[in-house]
């Protein structure tokens, strides 16, 4: 039977070290909504979503008070919307109109993100696939609750650099419409390469179509655990250390397990995946730098950052993929600017700069997240940037992802405030020399050559 | 049967075990055991409780437990023991 020690133990980690399940995240196919009548889909998409996901928020809320784990979100991704609206929409507008009605949905079924806003577009777009894409910066300045992804490459069919191009001019575009909130559009935009079908992390998130009817996907947490654990073996040795941070993620994740096998049983809607992420938030000691630190790093940033942030994205998924039956999303650990206090710090005291942030998202699970940069940056720079982070996760086959917040009217040494999970951030400086060339030319990058698996 | 764990942490004084334990037996939770130690001068005691005779569902007890616990001056938590079981065994 189960001990004190071990019951104190877990206890103290949800009290102390902020252990918790972030998300349950509800995926829906709207598939099944398809129709050539816009009126008609959009009451098809908000019927579907609001009947199958009725209970989600309260399901959430009675496993978390049973188990005695905070849940922090409860959240829902639908079939990307240029697949959805496709045969309905004639205009961009007509997009950002099917928005509202995710967000309408959002708000009646009470989670606090919808994503799937969404377009796969890494070999070319269909025009109504652009449609989406220009309809972004309108639709997400006016709504709350909806978070847009596009996927512009993989390795499988290499970069679409059009696209690239386009999300340059959309971020800034987006970033403009949403100016009054220190450009917070563009902190519910993600640009992706090898986007994951079964992410149930925001801004990312959408069901792909792979996926099944509903699916509850579940994304553990836990910076403050790991952290708190390798305090114990400071000085030891790397296998310790490796040692240290599987057994502390497979326990983390062990809970996300439990929460998502009673959330599928309670729902009655099929188990899909644990996302294996160290996701940190704003809250002191919930943060991935300070796990950094107390790897054996000053701040995170300084020479070493890359390979202790590659250990430790290998360990967590080392200890989280025998914790659960079936393992998707990102899964690794997140390195958000504006979320997490100590790559806070580390910015402000010059430790950790853009490029260094880019090495680091060679060996972390997602790519350059949360950060903000100039106001003044141009649309090309902007595309040269994510053209740059989707070239890292083609070449080594792994999801990268690029959600930059140009906030306008700012500059760097000013501060950008998002509130919430969402955090604040300091402007960081961007390298002013032009790839605007580059980026005029057009066209798409060929898949590498190591794709060529068949 | 779901058991449910109940932890009991707080500063040491008389009657806690006492009050937690009248709790339980009013609303018919059947304790299956009991471990307590102090560590420096903090009262910590782990129950094992059988709450299916009860007439109470989880989130009443929970709530009323804890609210017990403000009345002694200590923290209750209450728990449904498969997040220990997951967590600590294979």
């Amino acid at each position: 039977m189960i001990n004190i020690f071990e019951v104190n133990e877990t206890n103290k980690m949800i009290e102390q070290e902020n252990l918790d399940v972030r998300t349950i995240t509800m995926g829906i196919s709207l598939l099944s909504c398809v129709d050539s009548d816009f009126e008609k889909l959009k009451t098809k998409i908000y019927d579907k979503i609001t009947g199958y996901a009725r209970d989600l928020v309260a399901t959430g809320d009675r496993i978390s008070m049973e188990y005695g784990i905070p849940i922090v979100n409860k959240r829902i991704s639908v079939t990307p919307i240029s697949l959805v609206g496709g045969g309905a929409c004639r205009s961009a507008s007509d997009y950002a109109e099917l928005a509202k009605v995710l967000d309408k949905a959002a708000y009646e079924t009470g989670v606090n993100f919808i994503g799937g806003y969404s377009a796969l577009v890494s070999k070319g777009m269909t025009p109504q696939e652009e449609m989406l894409i220009r309809s972004i910066p309108e639709a997400l300045s006016s709504t709350e609750r909806v978070c847009s992804s596009i996927n512009i490459g993989s390795t499988r069919t290499g970069i679409d650099m059009d696209a690239v191009k386009l999300m340059g001019e959309i971020i800034l575009e987006t970033a403009k419409a949403t100016r009054e909130n220190d450009s917070i559009g563009c902190a519910k935009l993600v640009v992706f390469c090898n986007a994951p079908d079964d992410n149930p992390f925001m801004a990312g998130a959408f069901h792909g179509v792979t996926e099944g009817d509903c699916v509850i996907n579940v994304g553990v947490s836990g910076p403050g655990v790991v952290r708190t654990a390798l305090k114990d073996v400071r000085g030891a040795d790397f296998e310790t250390l490796c040692e240290t941070i599987k057994r502390t993620a497979f326990k983390v994740t062990r809970v996300g397990q439990l929460v998502a096998m009673e959330a599928s049983k309670q729902l009655n809607v099929p188990f899909g995946i644990v996302d294996l992420s160290l996701a940190p938030t704003p809250a002191i000691g919930d943060s991935v730098a300070e796990i950094l630190e107390e790897i054996g790093l000053e701040r995170a940033g300084a020479p070493g950052t890359t390979a202790a942030l590659a250990l430790l994205n290998d360990q967590v998924k080392k200890g989280g993929v025998m914790a659960s039956t079936a393992v998707g999303g990102l899964s690794g650990a997140f390195i958000p600017v504006s979320e997490d206090q100590g790559m806070i710090d580390a910015v402000n005291d010059g430790a950790l700069t853009l490029e260094k942030l880019e090495a680091m998202t060679c060996v972390c699970s997602v790519g350059l997240d949360m950060i903000a940069i100039p106001g003044n940056t141009s649309a090309a720079t902007i595309s040269g940037i994510i053209a740059d982070e989707a070239a890292i996760g083609m070449v080594n086959q792994k999801t990268t992802a690029v959600r930059l917040i140009p906030v306008i009217g700012k500059d760097v040494g000013d501060i950008a405030t998002f509130g919430g999970l969402l955090g604040h951030a300091p402007i960081m400086p961007v390298n002013g020399f032009s790839c605007e060339a580059f980026i005029e030319r057009g066209g798409r990058i060929p898949a590498p050559i190591h794709s060529f698996k068949n | 049967m779901k058991k449910t764990i109940i932890t009991v942490v707080g500063n040491d004084t008389v009657g806690i075990i006492a009050k937690v334990c009248t709790y339980l037996a009013d609303n018919r939770i059947n304790i299956l055991d009991i471990s307590q130690t102090i560590v420096q001068g903090y009262f910590n005691m782990m129950m094992v409780a059988d709450t299916s005779a009860s007439d109470k569902d989880h989130g009443t007890l929970s709530k009323e437990l804890s609210d017990l616990g403000d009345e002694i001056g200590v923290v209750i938590h209450c728990q449904h023991e498969d997040i220990f079981n997951k967590m600590h065994r294979i």
